[in-house]
């Protein structure tokens, strides 16, 4: 691998323990810049797990860990501020408004408050939705306050765990759109999904996880989309020709 | 630091400022504490007079329990807690923004207390002097403290019934000296010096503050 092309992310042989129990058994990850990542198995695979390494939030006890440059065994703290990660529980305050909590997430990892606007309005969090502490928003809105936050941040790494979930098909597009974006600009996306076909299909791999540690690596192969034949209705009015018509 | 402690120190009163949880269920609760006092020791205005220092410091005392609770109870969820410490900031800066929240608190309770003590005991203030420099040193002890064993007890299921077995103790030494200058203040004490406890209570304020920049960080990734 050249210079330019250093990868984001390089695990090698990661281990990683909760209390004594390796949630990670041996982990090994190359993540590009530029590239999308798509992590799949089974609950209690490892998924949240290597994300949370990716964001320095789980020590690795041994094995290589080096996110943008950074040995995590020795400063998980200094990676933090240039991932953005979209976790399980939401980020949020309730008794903060969606851009409240937007603007303190962006100002707190020191981006530039003024990109807040825009990005709620690219996530569609408008009008009084704005202005609605966090706690009386559905799921799928705190979630896309989360999205606006990092997507305000700009960070170079993107860590999406389970990203789709309580999101709204529309939702679901523009996330899509913001990951198309933010890896042409050379940000790396590693996206936990029980639904890899139907998660980021412009996805560069899948890798299957089993036990903390990498059971398979495929490349992103979306399945062609399955056409469902025209239904035949028994009652409709026969034509001339002896086909029936919906 | 500094700009990471004023951005938490914000949030956090902002937070406060919408739920009104201090204003609304600690502040009563302290009220109550100060109530129950003068019900518990009669209507003889001497005894009150010599009580009434030792009561306001009790009542701030649960108060702070209460207001250190609440603090880490909005970073309680996964979330939240992940995500300050995806922010990056400085570890001391979050330290030192969360005390100086609880502490803004406190001064608010304090003053109502104060008027309370006034009120209710007949306490007559003989010196202001000494009474807001053991008050402002008291609670900057009692906030650095409280944040201190808050954030150690955040991690742990039974943070609840923890953090007051853990700081009591710890910050007894405050109740005591404020109490002492508070009974100088108002004259009711045995006609001791004030000054020596206000020494006490800056130098507890001072060691739990540099503890506490020295020692967060390290706390907030065990929890």
């Amino acid at each position: 691998m050249t210079e330019a092309m250093a990868p984001l992310v390089a695990l090698r042989a990661a281990v990683a323990l909760t209390g004594g129990f390796p949630v990670l058994a041996g982990v090994d990850l190359e993540v590009a810049p530029g590239e999308t990542v798509v992590l799949e198995g089974p609950n209690g695979a490892g998924k949240t797990s290597v994300l949370r390494v990716c964001a320095g939030l789980l020590a690795v006890s041994s094995g290589v860990a080096e996110v943008l440059g950074r040995d995590l065994r020795r400063d998980r703290s200094g990676v933090r501020r240039q991932v953005g990660m979209l976790g399980h529980s939401a980020a949020l305050y309730d008794d903060l408004t969606a851009v409240e909590n937007a603007r303190f997430c962006v100002r707190a990892a020191g981006g530039d408050p003024r990109r807040v606007d825009r990005a709620l309005e690219r996530l569609g969090v408008v009008g009084r939705l704005r202005d609605t502490p966090a706690a009386r928003l559905s799921a799928g809105q705190r979630r896309r306050v989360e999205l606006a936050a990092i997507l305000a941040r700009r960070p170079p790494l993107w860590l999406l765990d389970e990203a789709h979930a309580g999101l709204d098909s529309q939702a679901k597009a523009v996330l899509g759109d913001l990951v198309r974006e933010a890896i042409a600009t050379g940000t790396a996306v590693i996206a936990s999904s029980h639904d890899p076909a139907g998660a980021f299909p412009f996805a560069d791999r899948v890798v299957g996880l089993a036990g903390g540690r990498v059971v398979a690596v495929r490349p992103h192969v979306v399945p062609p989309p399955v056409v469902v034949p025209e239904p035949v209705m028994a009652d409709a009015p026969a034509r001339r020709d002896g086909v029936h018509v919906a | 630091m500094w700009r990471d402690s004023a951005l938490v120190a914000g949030k956090d009163l902002r937070i406060e400022l919408r739920s009104r949880v201090v204003l609304h269920q600690v502040a009563p609760v302290a009220v109550l504490v100060l109530l129950l006092f003068a019900f518990a020791l009669g209507p003889d205005r001497a005894t009150t007079v010599r009580a009434a220092a030792g009561v306001f410091w009790v009542a701030v005392l649960f108060a702070t329990v209460l207001a250190v609770q609440r603090s880490f109870a909005v970073e309680a969820s996964e979330g939240t807690r992940d995500g300050l410490r995806l922010a990056g900031l400085d570890p001391a800066g979050v330290f030192l923004g969360k005390a100086a929240a609880i502490a803004a608190e406190l001064v608010v309770l304090e003053v109502l207390l104060a008027v309370g003590v006034v009120w209710l005991y007949g306490a007559h203030v003989r010196s202001v002097g000494p009474l807001v420099v053991a008050g402002a040193a008291g609670t900057v002890g009692l906030a650095a403290a409280g944040t201190l064993y808050g954030a150690l007890a955040a991690g742990l299921r039974v943070r609840e019934t923890l953090l007051p077995f853990l700081l009591l103790p710890v910050v007894a030494p405050v109740v005591v000296a404020g109490t002492r200058a508070w009974q100088a203040a108002l004259g009711t004490g045995a006609g001791g010096a004030w000054d020596p406890w206000v020494v006490l209570l800056i130098v507890f304020a001072a060691v739990y503050l540099s503890i506490g920049v020295l020692l967060f960080g390290q706390l907030q990734e065990s929890s």
